[in-house]
């Protein structure tokens, strides 16, 4: 079970993650993109947490809306409509809800990575971060359908999440500015990919730290 | 670093404030959401065309509002796509009733904001259209990378569209329009200095002395390849020559359409340059190269299109579409029939381009 608080927590945590790894994303952007993912995303989630006041006796959906529609106003960018997309596809599965099963959580996970799909019409293997989320969500199925608990589900999409993450580096960039160098785009890790890894590990660790 | 700034993160809003108080006959400037628009917008039955993209390409597109141009011009951050939010509350403040036309480069991050906001606006129940631009052919295919970049061709369109709605064309007839002048339309940039954002405060990219970046796009990324520097004729005929050898290239764009009331992929095939064509030739520099070198280009570029049975007989010469303080140019050759000729040639009036008035 996920509780409203946790998911609270877990957005606070992510944009401390966020915060503390600006740099680290900005160069690992700056490598093979246009050095702006850190800034951008920093921005973002500053401004997000900042509205978690307004909605902290709301349900998750009402949460997840309101991170999503600062996203999309404040971060701009690729990551702005694509973050955006992911927290407001992942609001509308879980509308009114004050805590989520498994399988709630699994619909949500799986309803965000479909947006992002949509949105930004890449597909694995294009070094972007589906090559992060589409893993993660298959191994949640497959340890929600093995009768894991939440917290071991998680931690097998952070595992296959990593994977996924260490795989983008040898991939040649197929999608957003880094296709534009072609072969030179080999060698380094995806940064979009990176953040992706880090807002489901941040997941697990909230998850972790405060039980089932 | 070395910056005319005060701190990086007013760098942006900052100079929006200075354009609106050097130009108050022409524009004006909303802030959260940032928008520029016309001060006698908005035009009564009038189609609104709307640009945007990130800072640091100026004057490019806040410079290009006013009549006969652009109606509203969203500022993004640095090289960062504006956000959905501000061209919703643009489309809002300038909507003449006859709709919107959105002006979008091919990258990945305008692409999905001005999607975003075209559904938002579409809700709002103004209709609206965007059209892509992509006719950077330094990007060979569209099947493995995003497809071409959105460069020159961006400003001739903005002029061109903007004396059309200004005719009184519909906003279908604007947005075929529009598509138009980017099939005929083909650009290409060599970049022989990196630049510097606020926010980072160092190089976007390393070009050592000596290295020029061919195929260099507007976000301070690198171009397609890293070769020796060489002399202005020899550059401007890599360029010139990968333009007019340019053929065929066929994409598949997402435009909305109107009757299905959703997203619908077209395909897109750019038609070839033939002899006897006549073109508009257009010299950009890239923010941090003097005219006098430009005209260095240009006199090499007339002189190949001459020997290729080309004519030239309109042109554009000076920084209009940069990438901060970058040393480079990109020469963009679009395809003229005498419908475009007259709306070229027609009056415009904004704080970086005007003539006939």
């Amino acid at each position: 079970m996920v509780t409203q608080a946790q998911i609270l927590q877990w957005l606070q945590a992510f944009a401390l993650e966020i915060e503390q790894n600006k740099t680290y994303l900005t160069e690992l952007d700056a490598a093979i993109g246009d050095a702006d993912h850190g800034i951008n995303m920093d921005r973002g989630f500053k401004k997000a947490i900042a509205q978690l006041p307004n909605v902290a006796d709301k349900d998750i959906g009402s949460i997840l809306k309101t991170v999503s529609m600062t996203l999309i106003s404040s971060i701009g960018g690729a990551s702005g409509p694509l973050y955006g997309t992911w927290f407001l596809r992942a609001s509308a599965v879980v509308v009114l809800k004050q805590q989520l099963t498994k399988q709630e959580l699994l619909q949500l996970l799986q309803a965000g990575l479909d947006g992002v799909l949509q949105r930004g019409k890449a597909q694995l293997g294009d070094k972007t971060m589906i090559d992060v989320l589409s893993p993660a969500v298959a191994a949640f199925r497959q340890a929600v359908e093995e009768n894991q608990t939440t917290v071991e589900a998680m931690q097998q999409a952070v595992v296959a999440a990593q994977k996924g993450l260490e795989e983008t580096i040898p991939m040649q960039a197929k999608k957003g500015r880094a296709s534009y160098l072609g072969e030179r785009s080999i060698g380094h890790q995806d940064p979009g990919g990176t953040s992706a890894y880090l807002m489901l590990k941040s997941l697990l660790e909230v998850l972790q730290s405060s039980g089932e | 670093m070395k910056k005319l700034i005060n701190k990086p993160e007013d760098f942006v809003r900052e100079s929006l404030e200075g354009m609106a108080v050097a130009h108050s006959d022409l524009i004006k400037v909303n802030y959260d959401p940032t928008f520029v628009y016309r001060v006698d917008a908005p035009i009564r039955g009038k189609v609104a065309i709307i640009s945007g993209g990130g800072s640091g390409h100026e004057p490019m597109h806040a410079g290009f509002v006013g009549r006969g141009m652009l109606d509203a011009a969203c500022p993004g951050e640095v090289f960062t796509s504006p956000t959905p939010d501000q061209m919703l509350e643009a489309a809002k403040q300038v909507d003449g009733g006859a709709g919107i036309l959105y002006i979008v480069k091919n990258y990945s991050g305008d692409v999905m904001n001005f999607e975003m906001a075209t559904e938002l606006v579409r809700s709002e129940g103004i209709p609206s259209l965007n059209i892509l631009i992509d006719d950077d052919v330094a990007v060979k295919d569209s099947l493995y990378t995003q497809g071409r970049r959105g460069v020159g061709t961006t400003v001739l369109a903005e002029k061109i569209c903007g004396a059309a709605a200004e005719e009184g064309y519909d906003l279908s007839q604007i947005a075929n329009l529009c598509r138009r002048v980017n099939l005929h339309g083909r650009s290409m940039g060599i970049a022989l200095t990196s630049c510097t954002t606020p926010a980072k405060g160092t190089p976007t990219f390393e070009l050592g002395d000596g290295k020029i970046e061919l195929g260099i796009g507007i976000h301070g990324e690198p171009g397609i390849e890293r070769t020796d520097i060489k002399s202005v004729d020899e550059i401007t005929e890599i360029l010139t020559r990968s333009l007019i050898e340019d053929t065929g290239y066929t994409r598949t764009v997402r435009e909305w359409h109107e009757d299905k009331g959703e997203w619908t992929d077209v395909e897109l095939i750019d038609p070839p340059l033939v002899k006897g064509d006549r073109l508009l030739a257009f010299v950009n520099g890239m923010g941090g190269t003097p005219v006098s070198e430009l005209y260095l280009v240009y006199r090499k570029l007339a002189e190949i299109c001459q020997q290729q049975g080309l004519q030239i007989v309109r042109n554009l010469i000076g920084s209009y579409i940069t990438s901060l303080e970058m040393q480079g140019c990109s020469i963009t050759l679009l395809k003229l029939d005498d419908e475009i000729i007259r709306l070229w040639d027609a009056p415009v009036k904004t704080p970086s381009w005007r003539w006939g008035v």
